[in-house]
């Protein structure tokens, strides 16, 4: 089987993040880059999988910066096979339509029988880039699943919906999105981090892949962006056997309750 | 501004598998009626369509298309994507709106490509201008607030649920059906429908005025009833931390932060929280914040506007009586 799981480089979120208010992008030095604690958990299913499945292989597959390399080696040190990257000046700023268009050609370029995604990304809090994949190529898509089991021709799992919870199942290739739900990834130990080293990743561009970024399609842009005042410290107590009545009136004062 | 009222707003809006009309009806009719005239689009299980249209108009539509088929609870999003195509064809919409829920972020994601619509996601709020639509959005845990338009086409919209205050005024609609045509694309089979067991009367966490939250210095799932029972002598609703949701104190639904539900409310209350920064991006846009917490030194308290340095087993209880006694 031929496994391709979409990991991203974010920005850390341990540390305060941070705009660029003239360009409205993420401030690169403001941070670490890491990835994405989501794409981990991708990753981890992906290689859990294909050490009972020996005859598989793993591709970990991002469109970032040139920092990727560095990031995308922690998920080749937890045991994918090789990486792919598509890099070009042209993706920074990329709205999803773009990213989804470099994405899905990339994963035609590598072939595949399963693509695992993280749900949601922690800085573009989009959560539809496995749709969007799906649709482009023509598969059908599971997201959002709180579990997953693999076979050889298809994927089931379950995932939460409006009252309840649905079980779905799709034939291979699909599509898939997993949730914090899945196991915590493992920590890559000290044979994989050697073994990484040595492992292959691709680098394309755009025009590699037969992409136009200044194609005339509708695109969206950011036209403004302001930076919300921190919030400051207020009253503080420490209990000495009232704080509980000193907390009641400060909410009646406040008529918050 | 009289042309503003005629430019119609597509809204599609979510049908549970019991045929009821999603909560975030309002609030999606209520952005769009901000920015037009709101047209919604039902596709629902066979006998449900009609009723689901006449609560859409309750909630501020001032058309409703409706389709019905038995494969919307046998077959993931692809009857919800081809029935927003269609009326989309029809309507000729500015703007899509979408509830940013799992299932529709799916249909946005896929009609915003076969349209070929640029998306803008997790919005809180939209405008329009003479130079077209606006909309807002809360980045990076509420540090940021960004603004975003496309540079042509109709822009397809996820929002935020709970994330928009607008409401539209109930409107008399005209109700029509149409036939939602499958593609017969590939797509995935929903095998079961679990329905969750018996909900709770407590007001649910998106888009509530008050939440009392529990983290991991709670200890168990046995003593969060005292976390339930503060939140209930306020009539707020119940949020964790993500160590309470590992630790099995409560549901996953019940997270609060960054991967969890981002919240807004008048009033927070943080009961042994440390206030990571993940918890805190989602909710520190909350208007007042209160912490109870041991430890004199938790982040927590950099945010709160009223906080106490102490055991919550002594604190809350006795906070509970107090707030009982003022009602009393
Ligand atoms: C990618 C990513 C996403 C994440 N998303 C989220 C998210 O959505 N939501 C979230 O919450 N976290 C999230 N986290 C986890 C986050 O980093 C913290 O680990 C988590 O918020 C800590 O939970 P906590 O405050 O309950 O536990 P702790 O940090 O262990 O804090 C417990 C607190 O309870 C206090 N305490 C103990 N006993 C008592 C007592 N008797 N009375 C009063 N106080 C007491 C302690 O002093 C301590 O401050 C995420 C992390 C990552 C990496
Ligand atoms: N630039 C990217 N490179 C690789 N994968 C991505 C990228 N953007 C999004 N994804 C994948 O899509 C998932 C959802 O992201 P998003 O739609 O941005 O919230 C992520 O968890 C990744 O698996």
């Amino acid at each position: 089987m031929k496994i391709v799981v979409l990991v991203k480089e974010v920005p850390d979120t341990y540390g305060e993040r941070r705009l660029n208010l003239e360009t409205g992008l993420a401030d690169r030095d403001a941070n670490d880059r890491v990835l994405d604690e989501i794409g981990e958990r991708a990753t981890e299913v992906a290689v859990s999988y294909a050490e009972s499945h020996p005859d598989t292989e793993v591709t970990v597959l991002t469109v970032g910066p040139e920092t990727v390399p560095t990031t995308l080696r922690k998920a080749l040190a937890m045991g994918a096979t090789n990486g792919f990257h598509v890099l070009d000046d042209a993706l920074r700023g990329a709205d999803l339509t773009l990213t989804a268009e470099a994405l899905a050609q990339a994963i035609e370029r590598i072939g595949f029988d399963l693509i695992i995604a993280g749900d949601i990304s922690t800085d573009g809090t989009a959560g539809v880039i496995p749709a969007m994949l799906a649709e482009r190529l023509g598969i059908a898509h599971a997201t959002s699943l709180n579990s997953l089991e693999i076979s050889d021709t298809e994927i089931a799992g379950e995932r939460e919906t409006s009252g309840g919870t649905i079980t779905l199942s799709a034939s291979l290739p699909a599509v898939v999105s997993i949730t914090e739900r899945l196991p915590d990834p493992r920590f890559p130990g000290f044979k994989g981090i050697i073994a990484a080293k040595k492992k292959s990743i691709d680098t394309v561009d755009l025009a590699d892949l037969g992409i136009d970024a200044d194609a005339d399609v509708p695109r969206s842009i950011m036209i403004a962006v302001s930076e919300k005042p921190a919030r400051s410290a207020g009253t503080k107590i420490v209990d000495e056997g009232t704080a509980g009545q000193q907390l009641a009136d400060y909410l009646v004062q406040n008529r918050l309750v | 501004m009289t042309e503003l009222a005629v430019v119609p707003v597509l809204v599609l809006l979510g049908i549970s598998p019991t045929g009821e009309l999603a909560t975030s009806a309002a609030e999606l009719l209520g952005a769009a009626a901000r920015i037009g005239t709101p047209v919604a689009v039902i596709i629902a299980g066979p006998g449900h369509g009609q009723d689901a249209a006449t609560a859409a108009g309750a909630a501020g539509a001032q058309r409703v298309l409706f389709a019905e088929t038995p494969d919307v609870n046998s077959v993931l999003t692809a009857q919800l994507v081809d029935g927003l195509v269609t009326a989309y064809g029809r309507v000729k919409p500015s703007a899509v709106l979408i509830s940013n829920t799992i299932e529709g972020r799916d249909v946005a994601g896929r009609f915003a490509v076969r349209t070929q619509n640029a998306l803008a996601v997790d919005a809180v709020g939209i405008d329009r201008d003479d130079g077209g639509i606006i909309v807002h959005h809360s980045v990076y845990g509420g540090g940021y607030e960004v603004d975003s338009a496309v540079t042509f086409g109709t822009p397809v919209v996820t929002i935020r649920e709970g994330g928009v205050e607008d409401r539209a005024a109930a409107a008399n609609p005209t109700i029509e059906s149409f036939e939602c045509v499958g593609t017969g694309l590939t797509a995935a089979k929903i095998v079961s429908f679990t329905p969750e067991q018996a909900k709770s009367s407590r007001p649910g966490l998106r888009g509530a005025t008050r939440v009392v939250s529990g983290g991991r210095g709670v200890g168990s799932a046995n003593d969060f009833a005292l976390v339930e029972q503060l939140a209930d002598v306020l009539g707020a609703a119940v949020g964790a931390s993500r160590v309470a949701v590992d630790s099995g104190y409560v549901p996953h639904s019940y997270q609060v932060g960054q991967t969890g539900v981002c919240v807004s409310p008048q009033l927070y209350i943080a009961l042994g929280i440390s206030g990571a920064i993940q918890h805190r991006a989602g909710m520190q846009t909350a208007g007042t914040i209160v912490a109870i917490n041991k430890d004199p030194e938790a982040l927590i308290f950099e945010i709160a506007d009223f906080g106490v340095v102490g055991d919550l087993f002594t604190v809350v209880p006795q906070l509970i009586s107090a707030l009982a006694a003022k009602k009393g």
